[in-house]
């Protein structure tokens, strides 16, 4: 590591590993190791009624985890503060990126839609939790098959075929950059678990595809200028394209099937 | 190490009743700042009070408007206004206390239902801003609890609260670094820049970013957005935020004047 004040790579963001459909029992999932962060999403679907202000949308609700098994300051109980703020920060992504159009999930318009309950666990919490849990839920949607629903007239039931599955329709692809600052001169990429900790502030970037940010989250901390601001956003390019060409070897991989 | 701290808290409740007594009704500022940081021309059409242009919106503050907390303040933001107490620096749990600094806490509590996850993620945002300004480790062992009521909310609420916290900081006595400021910005769908959006402004909006800024370098301490942006139209924003927030910082700063110098 140099200094500098230079956005410095973490040497390899860990090598990102992604498996993709490790649970069978799930819709869709993924596993996502980061260095040693390791989350896991995995995505149920059931149906539910649409919202009566929107009757031809359907529902992502997202969830992390944080169990006492990934870091020892983490009790059991209900969810902490960290688990909750990175809930929130997910289901931000999710709304901002328009990953998924949610009248996509719709199956009858006021009467039934699907919910994808994208559930994220992380086993191993080696700091930039908030990176793999976007990959993660990532790679899982991109892995999720639904299968056909039809409404038959005569009883007004769903029918379900559950031999014709199709992938759902990702729009866009968004991937988050997290940076630890420290005293606002030096900014490391991919921070881990013991520089999350001493340092003075976080910063994390999600972009998509076309270099839009749907998220710029900076919860406090020491103060950046401009300048900086933009040298992360550079990194967060040159992330995005290194993620994306993972995302797609590994889809590649997997269409044999 | 205990009873001093009782013994401090006594003494300054003792000064504040009196202190209250000499300023009735304490400082009620009424600060119209009509601030015109034009980015796009400003056209006055009658239907909003605003024009597309960039102007913020009428605020006025109160402070020392509680007895129970050591400081309090009240901002208004055009119609959207919340209510900030501070209780510190005081005893600390054993379980959250900090060798080395004061461990700071905050509360945010909405109009309406139980404080959910959003308020759980926005007590994050306000804290860390707020420990990256408070000079903590004057007072280790101790903590410092900012509690924030949502009283009306008509748009930026996040920059409303983070207004009224640093103004009850202030009110407290807690020493800081400098001093912080929020702005929001909405961006619609055609590009225009809105500061201070209200709630109709942000709902229709394409993207809303909300800052925080210290008073010293203009520095970002904190941001939040919500919807797709381009990197181009942040920098833009982020100007624009830097440029409304002399104006607030120009409004403590009167504020403030004004209170003292009635004694």
């Amino acid at each position: 590591r140099e200094d500098g004040g230079r956005v410095q790579n973490c040497g390899t963001f860990g090598v990102l590993q992604e498996i993709f459909g490790s649970i069978s029992t799930a819709d869709g999932s993924a596993l996502v190791k980061l260095g040693n962060t390791t989350v896991i999403c995995g995505i149920k679907a059931e149906f539910a009624a649409p919202p009566t202000d929107a009757p031809d949308k359907g529902y992502v609700v997202p969830n992390v985890d944080l169990p006492p098994l990934c870091s020892s300051r983490f009790r059991s109980g209900p969810p902490g503060e960290e688990a909750q703020v990175a809930s929130q920060f997910i289901a931000d992504v999710i709304e901002n990126s328009q990953i998924i159009q949610k009248e996509d999930l719709c199956i009858s318009p006021g009467k039934l839609a699907w919910v994808l309950y994208c559930d994220l666990i992380c086993l191993d919490y080696d700091g930039n939790i908030l990176d793999a849990c976007t990959f993660a839920l990532l790679a899982a949607l991109k892995n999720v098959q639904l299968p056909e629903v039809t409404i038959s007239e005569e009883t007004a039931l769903a029918e379900v075929n559950l031999k014709k599955k199709s992938f759902l329709n990702i729009r866009t692809h968004p991937v988050a950059t997290s940076f630890a600052v420290f005293d606002d001169t030096l900014l490391i990429v991919d921070p881990t678990g013991e520089e999350e900790h001493l340092a003075t502030g976080t910063l994390t970037v999600v972009m998509d595809e076309e270099g839009k940010l749907c998220c710029l989250h900076k919860p406090g901390g020491s103060g950046l200028t401009g300048a900086k601001l933009q040298d992360c956003m550079s990194r967060a390019v040159t992330r995005h394209k290194e993620v994306k060409k993972l995302m797609d070897e590994v889809v590649k991989s997997m269409k044999p099937k | 190490m205990r009873t001093q701290y009782a013994a401090n808290t006594q003494a300054r409740a003792f000064g504040r009743k009196r202190w209250s007594l000499l300023h009735v009704g304490s400082g009620v500022m009424e600060g119209a700042m009509r601030s015109d940081a034009k980015i796009r021309g400003e056209s006055g059409t009658e239907s909003s009070p605003r024009g597309p242009g960039c102007s913020l919106r009428h605020f006025a503050c109160e402070q020392n408007l509680l007895s129970r907390p050591d400081g309090s303040a009240s901002f208004l933001q055009g119609d959207t206004s919340v209510l900030a107490g501070v209780y510190g620096p005081a005893e600390v749990k054993v379980s959250k206390e900090i060798f080395n600094k004061a461990t700071l806490e905050v509360i945010l509590r909405p109009k309406i239902g139980l404080p959910g996850v959003a308020e759980k993620s926005r007590e994050r945002l306000i804290r860390n801003t707020c420990e990256a300004v408070v000079l903590g480790t004057l007072h280790p062992r101790t903590s410092i609890t900012v509690v924030l009521q949502v009283i009306s909310d008509a748009g930026s609420l996040l920059a409303c609260c983070l207004n009224a916290a640093c103004m009850a900081l202030v009110d407290a006595g807690v020493p800081m670094r400098s001093l912080f400021c929020g702005v929001t910005c909405a961006l619609d769908s055609d590009g225009t820049l809105m500061l201070d959006p209200t709630a109709k402004q942000e709902k229709e909006a394409r993207a809303v970013l909300t800052f925080a800024l210290d008073s010293v370098e203009r520095k970002l301490l904190m941001s939040t957005t919500k919807g797709l942006y381009s990197d181009a139209e942040l920098q833009q924003c982020l100007a624009a935020a830097q440029a409304a927030s002399q104006h607030v910082f120009r409004f403590y700063r009167e504020s403030l004047q004004r209170r003292y110098s009635k004694s």
